[in-house]
């Protein structure tokens, strides 16, 4: 059973009032991916990327073409049946400090998602207990719950975002380009934590990367887009032992 | 005699919580016509070393030691001398060109502005060496381009326009900061070649955090950790026998080289760690690094490393 099947997606962006121009974001794009597999989606900045990530979480309307995720064809459903469904399908952002709400403290936003999903069903102890052991599990000390995003590093803001991630026990996560606007150093730490975390909780992937050597490290296969359109998916096992030379420090 | 000789610099920032040591003893020289990669994480002080060169700091930083300029301290001339040197002498390439670009002002005038400035065109002339200037950095379109707001061009097309502004004054030293950062990887490898080609005849500090980059473009590469420099060598050296435990983790947390982080994150520059600065760190560290603070020690020719290990 595919967790998530896409179809003919399409995402026009219509400019103009009477000769009507579209950009096509995204054109025609059909892939799949199987319950706990990462997908990486490799292309150029403007290919459509990112339009693919967020129409797969239903962030922006597709022009056309259907999504199914655990069999149910997202497109389809109404606000209140997508709101249900939200849950199970998350998103990590390019830029942490955006992903999070600057007056807030961490432990705050790291409890938020426990104050909406379960409303009056958790006792304060509870969750400050759940808060802590997302903190342990994300890399964080329990120090940083007081603190606010401004007093944290762009490595550490981007543990929130996924401490919060994990609050929803999730099933699908597309992540763009988590790791953009972060040092090697601290990328590498982040990319190995989503690595541990994936493994522990089963989750299923789509990640946004344009950097093809951080795709081999966290994709199964990797599809390949230009121009709006998935040109090639490789499996990621016979494309590293293709004889792509890993090439010493080089671009 | 260096091009720029750069004695015992310190950068200081007063803050509410103590000074802010981001430059703290750095002894560095360029060459005329070496271009030297200067590499550390974010917050490591390299953009502030840059920044104190071309002196356009906040009055309140504290800079203390020497930079010499051709034989002149660039710390002890005057504000106007400074403002005759800078963009003509030497230059900087901002980063971020979305924020460093004025977004109400035609790139193309915003080039011609440095030409006038420096070159003493008129301003007919001015715009039209600067469509040329846009022309050598291979931008599709120069002419067309030269007269949009930054906000119609790309990111890679914004950092062939910095480039052309840095250049424009023809200056014979050339301060890159992070010219290939947020580029995909296609761009990024134009904009490598781009750089090395149009500074082929300038001396350059390229500050960067991608080694990769650093290592197609220059010739020697300079690590910074924590305010001070843990390793300076020749490009090739650093990256194939590097002898900073620093320098190494580095390289191996690089995606292409096993993706290995160093553990835990960069120290305050308030109140750096005790002996050597790097050690609470590091997988190799001994009793002696807790107490003692290393200097940097010669190892053969040109290599320099601050690790007693490296002896």
């Amino acid at each position: 059973m595919r967790l998530i099947e896409v179809l003919d997606l399409k995402k026009y962006y219509a400019s103009g009032l009477i000769n009507k121009e579209y950009t096509k974001a995204v054109d025609g794009v059909s892939f799949h991916i199987e319950p706990g597999e990462t997908l990486g989606l490799v292309g150029e900045s403007g290919c459509g990327k990112t339009t693919v990530g967020r129409l797969l979480l239903r962030l922006i309307e597709p022009t056309s073409g259907s999504i199914f995720f655990d069999g149910t064809d997202l497109t389809k459903l109404d606000r209140g049946d997508m709101r249900a469904v939200r849950p199970r399908m998350q998103m990590i952002f390019q830029d942490p400090e955006s992903s999070l709400n600057p007056r807030m403290r961490i432990g705050e936003s790291i409890a938020e998602p426990f104050r909406l999903g379960l409303r009056g069903k958790i006792s304060r102890s509870e969750m400050r207990e759940k808060v802590l052991e997302l903190v342990d599990i994300v890399g964080l000390n329990p120090e940083h719950v007081n603190r606010f995003p401004y007093q944290l590093s762009g490595g550490q803001n981007q543990r929130v975002v996924l401490a919060r991630i994990l609050a929803v026990n999730p099933e699908f996560i597309v992540a763009d380009e988590p790791t953009a606007s972060l040092d090697v150093s601290v990328q590498a730490q982040i990319l190995r934590l989503m690595m541990d975390l994936k493994r522990e909780f089963g989750l299923t992937m789509l990640f946004i990367s344009h950097d093809m050597e951080v795709m081999r490290h966290m994709s199964d296969r990797i599809a390949v887009m230009e121009k709006g359109k998935i040109v090639n998916i490789l499996d990621n096992k016979s494309y590293s032992t293709a004889g792509v030379a890993p090439n010493p420090v080089s671009i | 005699m260096a091009m720029l000789d750069i004695i015992n610099l310190r950068t200081h920032f007063p803050s509410p919580d103590g000074l802010v040591k981001a430059v703290d003893a750095v002894d560095l020289q360029i060459e005329k016509r070496e271009r030297l990669g200067l590499i550390g994480e974010t917050g490591c002080g390299k953009t502030v070393l840059g920044m104190s060169i071309i002196r356009l700091l906040q009055p309140s930083t504290r800079v203390l030691g020497r930079i010499i300029y051709k034989g002149r301290d660039l710390l002890a001339l005057e504000e106007e001398e400074m403002r005759l040197l800078r963009g003509k002498e030497i230059a900087m390439i901002l980063q971020n060109p979305t924020t460093s670009l004025n977004p109400v002002l035609k790139v193309g005038d915003q080039i011609a502005e440095v030409l006038q400035l420096h070159m003493g065109l008129d301003k007919k002339q001015a715009k039209t060496k600067a469509v040329q200037m846009l022309v050598a950095t291979m931008i599709p379109e120069a002419s067309k381009r030269a007269d949009q707001y930054p906000h119609e061009l790309s990111g890679g097309m914004k950092e062939r326009v910095m480039i052309a502004m840095g250049l424009a004054g023809q200056p014979s030293f050339v301060i890159a900061d992070e010219p290939t950062k947020g580029l995909d990887a296609g761009t990024k490898s134009e904009i490598v070649r781009l750089i090395r080609d149009m500074t082929t005849d300038r001396s350059m500090l390229m500050i960067t955090h991608d080694l990769a980059a650093a290592g197609e473009i220059c010739d020697r590469i300079a690590v910074m950790y924590a305010g001070e420099l843990l390793e300076e060598a020749s490009a090739e050296t650093i990256l194939s026998e590097p002898c900073h435990p620093y320098t190494q983790g580095f390289i191996h947390s690089l995606p292409a080289q096993g993706l290995q982080p160093i553990p835990g994150s960069s120290p305050s520059l308030i109140d750096p760690p005790q002996g050597c600065r790097f050690h609470p760190r590091c997988p190799k560290v001994m009793d002696i690094c807790k107490k003692e603070h290393p200097s940097m020690i010669k190892l053969e020719k040109g290599h320099l490393a601050r690790c007693f290990l490296c002896a």
